[in-house]
């Protein structure tokens, strides 16, 4: 089964290269598309069970996710903390880790950024946007430095210890602005960044904002990291085969740091963005599982850049018209979440798909 | 702020994660990864405080706990074994699963995503010979009834694992699939049989945390005790006492957690943290110990 | 004489392979009937379907004259069938005792395990058959000798009248091998049949009294022990005179490449498993390591590439000190390593053909502009090249590496070892599991590096090859070079011995 050699015969024959690389591609991704297919469609049994139409509901997600500006605009602001945490995994995943802090690593850079925002004034945004960031990804970073290091130097498995911090991190930050960092009132959170601090909203009057410029551009460049620089091919290879990278001169543990400390740091900048684009301060509690849903679509976008910016653009979309379905139809909106643990399910085993599609031929 | 009721609060708080790093035991052992344990104890926590709902017998509920870890290992075990799949991301998918169909059930149910309304819990029950002993009986004199089951269910486990013949092909099994095949052994079938244990020890453990703790189901009360569970299992070195003890460790951080809380000497978040930091702390000490007793890899016949 | 066993016409596939082509197989009851062929001949393949682990696409199985259906090792059990695999079915953490009695275990009250009766009957197996085994030592405590005794003790405790062993000497000293096949000859006297697989010409013409040779899947012949030499044999099995016999240059001036001084480490358990190793390899040289597996050679590899820290001792590449370099500087000095487990270590299954071609050399130029990005058009034209050198059967250079078969895998880590024109070569059991055309490749290469200067370090635990290759042989055991040889001032015996523990003449 030597590849390429369908898309040489589809050359031979004339058709564009456009068309046979679409091809494969989506002959590559059709478990993860009938993975998100299935799961809405056990969904809706879940729906039908509790008494509730999965017309009405999907529908109404429909609608809000893309019926109007603010429901767009709340798609793309859902899906850019998304698109962070997934490329944070998936960095993580090449090098063979499992990186399932991604959540505390978002919350660490928000409170980073949002530290530096306003704890400075007076500065040329030119420089407190950049500081804000680079303070969103090196506390990220050091969420992920952490579990790194117990990993190489003590054999630790990162799936508790990443785990483990993100509780840390949740508490820690909850402390911090219940008490230090409370700003006047009720409500847990910090004082509003400085102006020069803002990320400014590409989409009035929506949330969006250039922190989704941030996140594009971000899954172009650990794409071609991975694929084009030697430290890629040292990641991918300490991924694939310890050994084997071990046995070629590459140091896997400083492999593994570094795949870890950057998983880390792209969270922390997802994070940062949040606190910089959307919030503007730091508040207690402001992701709803973005950790959670980066894993998701992580999985579903198959670890590669292009699939997991349409599978953030669907997540978001789901959260998004998931409010509305809420709002509209009373469904509770953690259907959100089943649909995506569903998907998760799925995708978890390629095999199970094939089986699926020969028992459902069967049917047919 | 050191007393007896400490240690009893200790062993009370241990129980769900006894029960957990039992199951986590039972499914490592025989080669498959368990991360989903926190998904199962939630799910079953939930289901116990439903049926219990709707029956008003707590006991009912503890069977229809069971019952949900049992199946949700099954999901696992089909996913990892039969399907081959990823071991951490099917347990990954329960876990989410579980927070989003326990939320979302709860509003179904009673309206509210973060508490369910209290239903009757099982009671406290006196064991008259061991309360009398001093200091130990008040320990563990006065307790739920799954407190005690916990204790006989360690030993049992024990005594499968180690002195029956199942004990012995599920050692094998997991350290060595192809010797257990070519010895007669139904490979397949004893994986699956362990990791539903799994889930129904978990779905004990989320029993108690539900019915045999605070009579009600909150949004994610496990806490992070599937994971908790997990190190108490490696730091036992993957037998039943070992995690008994390890357990007890953290039930100890957590019961500290929660006393410290009552006295207000520092802010509740920084106290919620301890059980966590004592679990990281855990895994960092323990320096070339962990040796797993399997490697996890699928078995295919060729 | 009857018929113990009957194969009649038996077919079978694996994708890309034709494993077992219509073989016929017949052996009588009560003889030691060798089945001979070159590795990947279907031997094994063969056997295991007679033991119920593969089932046939075609063709019947016949035991003591009644057809059956061997659906599983079970079923070939409960016939009277046992097998000893190449690679032990043993539990390491579980007693003796206990893997004897695994699958069939006697049990008090129904429940509990009885094991009181389980050391009861099986010290009685031990007695019947002669085979002196500790019954409560964990199975990872025991020598490589022991533990195939305790396979040959769990067959028979199930009761196996025919007894298949699977390349039974590959991991015994030439001492142990002769104490085996005292027991094998023992086993025929109780009235046992046995099955004796190996490619070893020698061996099987010394114990067996029929042999039946398969080559490339298709049974060549039987034929009755007295009727034939090995010669005849070896033409059967490969189809040509095959002796390997390389030139052995005189080298003149040659110069220490590696030199290894009182080198000591630990196992992965902490145990001492170099004990003060003095070794020197030269220029042009082949120098062979003979020893059984498990007396220090992965250790020893391991501190001379770098990937385990040695305790004590040194190791110089060319008068230069390099027992503290890290893999990738030991690389770059000039060492390759042709590792023992192709899969495990040599490559990486998912990356290309290309891609693995420069593993260790992926961060320098050409294949890496300033270090750092990597150069796919420079990469590209370099596999090509290789590709044609070592004549890789592949459809691309960008195909991935899975894909190949075992042969063309190695010549994969072939070429990318010997073509960075190294000063060292460390050559870990070279040609396991290759083919007769593979091997022959490997070992040409290997001594034309050897011609153009080249040092080698060649480990091996197959005798013929260390005997065939090497220009001196060093013996390994327990941790330590116990002996340096000439191979024309020794013989098979000494070095067996040697590799034994004993003291030479």
């Amino acid at each position: 089964m030597a590849e390429g050699t369908e898309e040489k015969q589809m050359e031979a024959q004339g058709t564009p290269k456009i068309r046979s690389w679409l091809k494969s591609g989506l002959q590559s991704t059709l478990p993860q598309i009938i993975a998100v297919f299935l799961a809405f469609l056990v969904g809706a049994a879940v729906l039908l069970a509790t008494g509730h139409s999965p017309v009405d509901a999907y529908s109404a997600m429909l609608s809000g996710a893309f019926g109007d500006i603010f429901g767009i605009g709340q798609t793309f602001t859902q899906a850019t903390p998304i698109i962070f945490t997934a490329l944070a995994f998936s960095f993580a995943s090449k090098c063979g880790l499992f990186n399932i802090g991604a959540e505390g690593q978002l919350i660490v850079g928000a409170f980073g950024a949002a530290l530096v925002g306003i704890s400075f004034s007076g500065l040329p945004a030119f420089v407190h946007i950049p500081m804000a960031l680079l303070a969103g990804a090196l506390a990220g970073g050091l969420w992920g430095f952490i579990p790194a290091i117990l990993k190489t130097k003590l054999g630790a498995h990162e799936v508790i210890t990443t785990m483990m911090l993100s509780y840390v991190a949740t508490y820690l930050t909850s402390y911090m602005v219940n008490y230090p960092f409370k700003a006047p009132g009720w409500v847990a959170q910090t004082v509003p960044i400085a102006m020069s601090a803002q990320l400014p909203r590409i989409l009035e009057p929506t949330q969006v904002s250039a922190s989704i410029f941030f996140a594009v551009a971000l899954a172009g460049l650990t794409h071609y990291t991975l694929q084009r620089t030697t430290f890629g091919y040292e990641v991918r290879a300490t991924g694939l085969n310890l050994t084997a990278a071990e046995n070629g001169g590459i140091n896997v543990k400083r492999e593994m740091i570094l795949a870890l400390v950057i998983s880390g740091a792209i969270a922390g900048l997802g994070g940062a963005g949040e606190v910089l684009g959307v919030h503007r301060r730091f508040i207690d509690g402001f992701s709803p599982g973005y950790g959670w849903d980066g894993l998701a679509v992580a999985l579903v976008g198959a670890l590669h850049p292009v699939g997991v910016l349409l599978a953030a653009a669907l997540f978001g979309a789901l959260r998004s018209g998931g409010m509305t379905m809420t709002r509209v139809t009373g469904v509770p909106l953690d259907i959100v979440v089943i649909l995506q643990a569903l998907v998760v399910l799925f995708v978890t085993a390629p095999v199970l798909i094939r089986y699926i599609l020969r028992r459902g031929g069967h049917k047919g | 702020m050191i007393n007896v009721g400490l240690f009893a609060a200790a062993v009370r708080m241990a129980t769900p994660i006894v029960f957990a790093s039992l199951g986590g035991i039972f499914s490592e052992r025989v080669g498959i990864i368990n991360v989903g344990l926190e998904g199962m104890m939630l799910t079953s926590a939930f289901s116990g405080v439903a049926i219990t709902f709707f029956t008003g017998n707590p006991w009912l509920g503890v069977l229809a706990a069971i019952l949900a870890g049992g199946l949700l290992g099954l999901l696992h075990a089909l996913l990892t074994v039969k399907f081959i799949g990823n071991q951490i991301v099917s347990g990954t998918g329960i876990n989410i699963f579980a927070l989003g169909f326990t939320a979302y059930m709860s509003q179904v149910l009673w309206g509210s995503r973060g508490a369910s309304e209290t239903v009757q819990g099982l009671n406290v029950v006196a064991v008259p010979l061991l309360q009398d002993i001093p200091i130990i009986g008040e320990i563990i004199g006065k307790h739920t009834p799954l407190v005690y089951l916990m204790l006989i269910i360690t030993v049992l486990c024990y005594i499968v694992l180690f002195r029956t013949p199942l004990g012995l092909r599920i050692r094998a099994v997991g350290e060595n699939p192809a010797a257990s095949d070519t010895a007669g052994i139904d490979v397949f079938r004893i994986k699956y049989q362990c990791v539903m244990i799994s889930g129904m020890l978990a779905g004990l453990g989320g029993a108690f945390l539900s019915l045999g703790h605070l009579n009600l189901f909150a949004w994610g009360m496990t806490g992070g005790r599937g994971f908790i569970a997990l190190a108490a299992m490696i730091f036992g070195n993957w037998m039943p006492f070992g995690a008994f003890g390890a357990s007890l460790l953290f039930g100890f951080a957590d019961a500290l957690q929660m006393r410290l809380q009552a006295l207000g000497l520092l802010p509740p978040q920084i106290i919620l943290t301890i059980p966590y930091v004592v679990t990281i702390a855990v895994l960092a000490g323990m320096v070339g110990r962990a040796a797993p007793p399997s490697d996890y890899k699928p078995y295919s016949k060729e | 004489m009857s018929p113990a066993i009957q194969m009649k016409s038996i077919t079978k596939t694996f994708p890309g392979v034709l494993a077992n082509d219509k073989i016929d197989f017949i052996v009588e009851k009560g003889e030691i009937h060798g089945l001979l062929g070159e590795n990947g001949a279907g031997k094994t393949v063969l056997m295991s379907i007679l033991y119920g682990l593969f089932q046939p696409d075609e063709g019947q199985i016949y035991v003591n004259e009644k057809q059956v259906t061997m659906d599983s090792p079970a079923t070939a059990i409960g016939l009277g069938i046992g097998m000893v695999h190449q690679h032990f079915m043993l539990v390491p953490s579980l007693t003796v005792a206990e893997n004897v009695i695994l699958g069939r275990e006697p049990t008090k009250d129904k429940v509990l395990l009885d094991m009181d009766k389980t050391l009861k009957d099986v010290k009685a197996s031990c007695e019947r058959y002669n085979l002196e085994v500790d019954l409560k030592a964990p199975i990872y405590t025991l020598p490589v000798g022991v533990q195939q005794r305790v396979e040959i003790l769990k067959a028979l405790y199930r009761g196996a009248d025919i007894l298949i062993l699977d390349e039974p000497t590959s991991v015994l000293t030439p001492q142990e091998a002769a104490e085996l096949f005292r027991a094998v000859r023992a086993l025929k006297d109780q009235g046992k049949t046995v099955v004796f697989i190996s490619h070893k010409l020698r061996e099987v013409l010394w114990i067996c009294d029929r042999i039946t040779v398969l080559k490339r899947g298709k049974v060549v012949g039987t034929v009755r022990v007295e009727d034939t030499d090995l010669g005849e044999l070896a033409k059967m099995m490969v189809g040509r005179e095959v002796i390997y016999r390389f030139e052995k240059k005189p080298i003149n001036g040659r110069e220490v490449v590696l030199k290894v001084a009182s080198l000591k480490a630990l196992d992965d358990r902490g145990l001492p498993a170099l004990k003060g190793i003095d070794l020197e390899v030269y220029a042009s040289e082949i120098l062979g390591v003979a020893g059984v597996e498990g007396n220090g050679q992965s250790e020893l590899v391991e501190t001379l590439t770098g990937l385990r820290k040695s305790t004590e001792g040194r190791i110089l590449l060319n008068n230069t000190e390099i027992t503290a370099a890290s893999p990738e500087e030991r690389i770059r000095l000039g060492i390759s390593h042709v590792p023992e487990d192709r899969h495990k270590r040599g490559l990486i299954p998912d990356f290309s053909v290309m891609e693995n071609l420069i593993l260790g050399s992926h961060n320098r130029p050409p294949f890496a502009r300033q270090g750092v990005i990597l150069d796919y058009k420079e990469t590209s034209s370099y596999a090509r090249k290789l590709i044609d050198d070592f004549s890789i059967r592949t459809q691309s250079e960008e195909t991935s590496v899975r894909h190949l078969s075992g042969g063309t895998q190695q010549r994969v880590v072939l070429a990318r070892e010997l073509s960075r024109e190294p000063k060292l070569i460390i050559a870990s059991q070279p040609t396991r599991g290759l083919d007769v055309g593979a091997t022959e490749f490997v070992r040409n290469k290997i001594v034309e590096m050897r011609d153009h200067g080249c040092a080698v370090l060649l480990i091996s635990a197959d005798l013929d090859e260390i005997w065939a290759l090497s220009d001196r042989i060093a013996v390994m055991y327990e941790g330590k070079v116990v002996a340096v040889r000439n191979p024309q001032e020794t013989n098979e015996e000494e070095i067996g011995l040697l590799m034994a523990g004993g003291k030479s003449g």
